[in-house]
This record gives structure tokens, C-alpha cells and sequence, in this order.
């Protein structure tokens, strides 16, 4: 069980999550949803430890393993993993070596490193000549979150974050990214995920568990997969009498 | 000593001192005089040197660049002979001798992927071969030594042709007290496969080494030359003066690749400059490691239409390092070119520059050159500067020039690490991809062997 118990971060000195709770269970899938601002890619990036983000109170915990005072690395190692919304580009390292790197550092061994990346090339219907590119440079966007899913299906996490996998994406890479993550989930059914959308069409591929609604730092709402209808219909606002419709967000 | 331990430096160990022969401590005209006696030189090599040992004494210390007060000419041994003769096979070396390159491994390098091998230990070659095929297609790799014995008229025609001694005082005090080093000729069209390598090894104590190399291309020629050095770690500094002049004749390629790795008590300061003819192509790969201080700019001076330069330079430099380093290329005809990238990085205290100069000279019309510099910097203790300097007199030059400084970015550390590798790791990785440009260029062996060696460079932290 991945929980968030009360977690309060910071960031340049200014408190952006107040007091959020949530937890996901081994397998399950939750949306989190929200305006701009409300703090969501703070979550996922607080949950990775982030140096850059300063937890001010309240615990992460994976599988009962408080994890605030270990460093990103270690977070990954107990089966933590974060899909970018920007995934950064590293010109000069390749993919496949990147992917070995990681992939011997997780596993403790390169044994079956080949095999997994065709098959999880295979799911996501990446061309192998991409293994010979810099590591997401010079990616469109759509071949970026290729990349973050690629790395999702390859290095099998315990508990996946998704932060706005899904948007900047065109109607053919969205079904293909979407595809890619439930076809991740059948393989995996273990697998919990974090998904951050502002997007309700994701959920035509997902089954959605429970859907949190978060708004100035809080999470303001939890529900099942309704709970996104409602939120399309009525905006984020409905308790807060302030109508912010998702049709405007692109990021945040 | 003790200061060194820290460090991840391989090729440290040392063996005590047998030499065949050793000047004594100490340079003046008998110093000079003395080398040549033992070379049993022709008088106009002596007088030659003589000439340069009155320029290197009227010449002052460079002003710019690195610190060069610490350096004591008189506290050093300029010549130091390991044995008796120059060997064609490992087993008779000396046990200690071939024990060393053994370390390095320069026999197994040799037997996988090299076509000649030229070993200096001190101030003499030691060892030496080259591929019976190559022989018999006349192609030429001696100690200079010898070559100046075999083929007294061609060195006599190019030495210090490119090079004057009067260019830098360094220059100077090499063309006076010149040991060992190269002499290479590529008979037209003749194309060398596989890499020429020449080690340069310092053993010796407060050692002066002062190699000489000569390249000559013939027309239509190829040749990719590879040089290495190490040294044993001592408190006392040493003094690495080499000068290395190429010919590069029409339509001829050749490429100089350095994997600098001085122990941090040797001074490297060195005078390396080609002349590239008519559609020819000089490309030196320059990776600097070691050292306690560099001053290195290898020149393309691109004498004839179509020439074209490439210099490609990469230096780490760590704690007690400072290495300036960069190239010149000199555009002297027209429609020539010259591509310059430079990448350096320092932690831990450790400086590393960029210098550089294109000069279009105003003949030359129609020239093209491109200069990258970049700058990565590991933490608040280090620096890194760039100077470079464009002299364009020639009409229609395209002449282009990017530089950058930066630290690491906080955002690709915080990607890598999020996956699962530790911070130092994802630093190593993100300096290997900053050097990939120039670390793809060395052959495959020597790029991964720069890569291992940076990640022993890297170890023990950031800011260790």
C-alpha cells in the first residue's frame, strides 16, 4: 500500500500541499484531478523526493517503509516510480544504456534485460531504432511519454505515478499511451497507479478506482469513477463556488 | 605523498631508478651539449639545440594561462637513459620496464588492435614495432633518434619547421634538450588501418621529459596516431615540454588522438601544431585527465585551398588541477575550414579553460570555421572560463561561435535519480554524455578506456 498521511510540503518557501491524505492499495487506480496550481505535480514530485520540494509534516509510506528522508533513488528502489509530465532530456547517454543502467540498479542483474525491453518495446509499439537516440532528446512529446511508459513497462514499479501522462498528446498517441498502461496493467495486475489527468477521456482505457479532486492543496473530494463525471459537468468549483472548467487546462 | 593517496589514480606505482646513464640534475649548455653527445647527434642537431637553448633563456614564462612560478628548470633531471638499448620485443626489457607497461597494458593493446608501437620510458624509447605489411609498403615509424640516424635529410627538411623553438619557451626548451618522441612517415596513398600508438612513460623522479614528434603525410595518406602517458605519483614536481609536428600533404587525413593522464605532480605544457595542405584533413582528439597543470592548444594551420582542421578537446579537471587547454586554427588559404569543440569539467576545486584562436588571414577568402566551448562546473569550489579569440581579416568568412558554462542540471539529476541511481552515479552519467561528442571520436578502446577513467575520477563524491 502506497499511503500519503497528512503530507504538507513546501516549495521556495511557500506551502503548496496542506495536510493530504490518500492511499492506494496494491492494484488499484486512482485519478487525481484539479486546477492548475492545486499542487498535484507537487504531490508527484514530493512523493519522489524531489530536492527541490521540502516536506513540512506528514508521511509517505510504501508498504508501511516511511519514505520522506530517503533520496530518490532509494524511493525507486522500494518500487516507486514517476512518469514525468516533462521528462527531461539528457543529450550524450542512449536509451538502451540509460535503460540497462537503471534496469541492473533495480534488479541486480542485466539478466533478462533484452528480452524485457522487446517485449515491452513490442506492448507499446516502439520502433528498436529508438533505443539508439540520446535519451529523450530532441523527442516530440509524444514520443517522451512513449519513453516514461517504455520506462514504466521495463523497470516494473510497485506503484506508478502518472503525472499528466496523457496530455500534450494528439487522439493516435493518447489511445496508444492509454493501450500501453492497461495492457501494463493486465500484465501487471499488482501494479498501483497515481494517475494526474485533466483529461476524462483517459478513463474510455482505465479503470478508475477512486478519484480525488484537489484544489488549492487539498484534496477536496474522493469518489468512484463518478466523481469524474460530475467534476466534467460542473467544474472543480461545486463546493468552493468557483466554476473552473477543465476544457481550459492545457498543463499545469 | 600522503595528499595523493585520495585519489583514484591508477598508474601511480613507480620502480626505483636503474639507468643505463643520468645527466645530472640541473640545465645548462653542458646539459644540452651533453644530450647530443650521447645521441652522437650530427653537428647541425648540436648547433641547433644550442640556438634554442639561448631562445628558451631569453624567453619569459607566459603571462596568461596557468601559474608557472612553482616550476624550478634547475631541480630537474633532463635526461635519463633506462637501458642500454632500444628493444623490438616485451621479454628483453627489463623486468621492471616491461613490468610497468604491462600495468598499463600497452603489449595486450598491441596485439588486439594495433599496427606499431612506439614505448618511451624517461628520456629514451624503449621498445618499438610496426606490422611487416606496413614496412614493406615503406611506411616509416622510429624513435626520433633514430629516424634522424636513418633519414637525416627528411628530418633535416621538417624539424621544427612547423614548430620554431623561438614559438613559446616551451618550444625552445624542448628543440634544446629533445629526448625520444616519434618520427613518422606515410608514403603517398598509403592508408593505415589500424592505429599507431606511442606511450610515453615517466618513472624517474623530478623527471624532465622532452619527446619530439614528427608526422609527415604523404599526399593522399591516412594515419590515426594515438598517444598515452601516466606517471608515478610524487610529492616533487616533474616537467612533461613535448613538441609534436605534422605535415598533413595533399589530400592526406591524419588524426592525433591524446589520452592525457599525467599524474597530478607533472607539468604538461606542450606545443603540438599541424601544417594541413591542399584538401587535406587534420583532426586532433584531445582528452586531458591528469596533469597538475596543463597548457595545451593543438594548432591546425591550413596552408593550402580546401584544408581543414577539426580540434577536438575535453579535460576534466579535478582537485589541484588546472588545465588550460583549447586549439588555434589558422586559416592561411582560401576556401579552407576548421571545426573547434571543446568540453571541460571541473570539481572539486579543480579549474579548466578554453583558449583559443581562429585567425582568418585576409588572402584567404571564403573560409568557414565553428568553435563550440563548453563549460561544465561539479560544484562552488570549481571554475572554468573561456577565452576565445576571432581574428577574421578574410573576405566571406563564416565564422561561428557558440560557448556555454553550467552546472548540473538539477532537473536531469532529479529524472536519473528518481529511477533508481544514485546521485553519484547520475552525475557520472550526465558528464559522460557531456563529453560524448569528442569521447565517440577516440577509437572504440581509448573512449571506453576515457570513460572508465572518468568514472574513477568521479568516485568518492561531488565534492569529495
Amino acid at each position: 500500500m502506497l499511503e500519503v498521511k497528512n503530507l504538507k510540503v513546501n516549495r521556495g518557501g511557500k506551502n503548496i500541499l496542506k495536510a493530504v491524505s490518500l492511499s492506494i492499495k496494491e492494484g488499484e487506480t486512482h485519478i487525481l484531478m484539479g486546477p492548475n496550481g492545486s499542487g498535484k505535480s507537487t504531490l508527484a514530485n514530493a512523493l519522489l523526493g524531489n530536492p527541490l520540494y521540502t516536506v513540512a509534516g506528514g508521511k509517505i509510506l510504501l508498504d508501511k517503509m516511511p519514505l520522506v528522508k530517503l533520496s530518490p533513488d532509494k524511493r525507486a528502489k522500494l518500487g516507486l516510480f514517476l512518469a514525468f509530465q516533462y521528462p527531461v532530456e539528457v543529450e550524450g547517454v542512449s536509451m538502451r544504456s540509460f535503460l540497462r543502467t537503471v534496469y541492473i540498479e533495480l534488479k541486480k542483474s542485466g539478466e533478462n534485460f533484452n528480452k524485457n525491453l522487446v517485449e515491452s518495446l513490442k506492448l507499446l509499439n516502439i520502433n528498436e531504432n529508438f533505443m539508439g537516440r540520446a535519451l529523450n532528446f530532441g523527442f516530440s512529446g509524444g514520443e517522451k511519454k512513449k519513453s516514461e511508459i517504455l520506462q514504466l513497462a521495463l523497470f516494473s514499479p510497485k506503484y506508478a505515478i502518472l503525472d499528466e501522462t496523457d496530455s500534450g498528446l494528439d487522439v493516435a498517441s493518447l489511445r496508444t499511451v492509454a493501450e500501453g498502461i492497461s495492457a501494463l496493467k493486465k500484465t501487471n495486475p499488482k501494479l498501483g497507479i497515481l494517475m494526474i489527468t485533466h483529461n476524462p477521456r483517459i478513463l474510455k482505457y482505465l479503470n478508475a478506482d477512486v478519484v480525488h479532486i484537489m484544489f488549492q492543496g487539498k484534496i477536496i473530494k474522493s469518489g468512484n469513477a463518478a466523481l469524474v463525471k460530475e467534476v466534467e459537468e460542473k467544474g472543480y468549483g461545486d463546493t468552493k463556488s468557483k466554476l473552473i472548467m477543465m476544457n481550459s487546462e492545457r498543463i499545469g | 605523498m600522503e595528499n595523493f593517496k585520495a585519489d583514484n589514480y591508477k598508474y601511480g606505482f613507480s620502480y626505483p631508478e636503474k639507468p643505463a646513464y643520468k645527466l645530472e640534475k640541473g640545465l645548462n649548455e653542458d646539459t644540452v651539449k651533453g644530450i647530443s653527445r650521447i645521441k652522437n647527434e650530427p653537428l647541425w642537431m648540436l648547433s641547433y639545440r644550442l640556438r634554442a637553448y639561448k631562445t628558451f633563456l631569453s624567453k619569459k614564462l607566459p603571462l596568461w594561462g596557468a601559474d608557472l612560478s612553482g616550476l624550478n628548470f634547475n631541480d630537474l633531471y633532463y635526461y635519463l637513459k633506462p637501458s642500454q638499448s632500444n628493444a623490438d620485443t616485451w621479454q628483453s626489457l627489463p623486468k621492471d620496464i616491461k613490468e610497468t607497461y604491462d600495468r598499463i597494458g600497452i603489449p595486450d593493446a598491441e596485439q588486439r588492435y594495433l599496427a606499431g608501437v612506439k614505448a618511451q620510458y624517461d628520456s629514451e624509447i624503449v621498445y618499438g614495432s610496426l606490422l611487416a605489411e606496413l614496412k614493406k609498403k615503406g611506411v616509416i615509424f622510429l624513435s626520433m633518434e633514430e629516424g634522424l640516424r636513418k633519414h637525416p635529410k627528411i628530418v633535416r627538411e621538417y624539424f621544427g619547421k612547423a614548430i620554431p623553438a623561438s614559438d613559446n619557451k616551451f618550444s625552445a626548451l624542448n628543440s634544446a634538450v629533445w629526448s625520444g618522441g616519434s618520427f613518422i612517415y606515410i608514403p603517398k596513398n598509403v592508408k593505415v588501418e589500424l592505429p599507431l600508438q606511442a606511450y610515453f612513460r615517466i618513472n624517474a623522479k623530478k623527471m624532465g621529459q622532452f619527446e619530439r614528434t614528427l608526422i609527415i603525410a604523404d599526399e593522399g595518406s591516412f594515419v590515426s596516431y594515438i598517444e598515452g602517458c601516466t606517471a608515478p605519483i610524487y610529492s616533487q614536481d616533474s616537467l612533461h615540454a613535448a613538441v609534436v609536428e605534422i605535415f598533413v600533404k595533399k589530400n592526406a587525413r591524419v588524426r592525433y588522438s591524446t589520452v592525457q593522464n599525467w599524474s597530478r605532480n607533472v607539468y604538461n605544457l606542450v606545443t603540438k601544431r599541424a601544417f594541413v595542405y591542399e584538401d587535406a584533413v587534420m583532426e586532433w582528439v584531445d582528452g586531458n585527465l591528469g596533469s597538475k597543470i596543463t597548457m595545451k592548444y593543438p594548432s591546425v594551420y591550413l596552408m593550402e585551398k580546401g584544408a581543414r582542421g577539426v580540434i577536438l578537446s575535453m579535460a576534466l579537471a579535478g582537485k589541484n588541477q588546472f588545465l588550460d587547454a583549447g586549439g588555434k586554427a589558422v586559416h592561411l588559404a582560401e576556401n579552407t575550414s576548421s571545426q573547434i569543440i571543446s568540453k571541460s569539467i571541473s570539481k572539486n576545486g579543480g579549474g579548466s579553460n578554453y583558449r583559443g584562436l581562429v585567425k582568418v588571414c585576409a588572402n584567404a577568402k571564403n573560409c568557414k570555421s565553428s568553435v563550440v566551448c563548453d563549460g561544465l562546473i561539479l560544484d562552488k569550489k570549481s571554475y572554468t572560463n573561456t577565452f576565445p579569440v576571432m581574428d577574421v581579416a578574410g573576405k566571406n568568412a563564416q565564422v561561428a561561435h557558440e560557448a556555454s558554462v553550467g552546472r548540473v542540471d538539477e532537473e536531469q539529476l532529479f529524472y536519473l535519480t528518481s529511477r533508481g541511481i544514485s546521485e553519484q552515479e547520475a552525475v557520472n552519467m550526465l558528464v559522460n554524455g557531456f563529453i560524448e561528442p569528442i569521447a565517440k571520436e577516440f577509437p572504440m578502446e581509448y573512449a571506453l578506456e576515457l570513460n572508465s577513467l572518468i568514472a574513477l575520477e568521479m568516485e568518492g563524491g561531488v565534492n569529495a
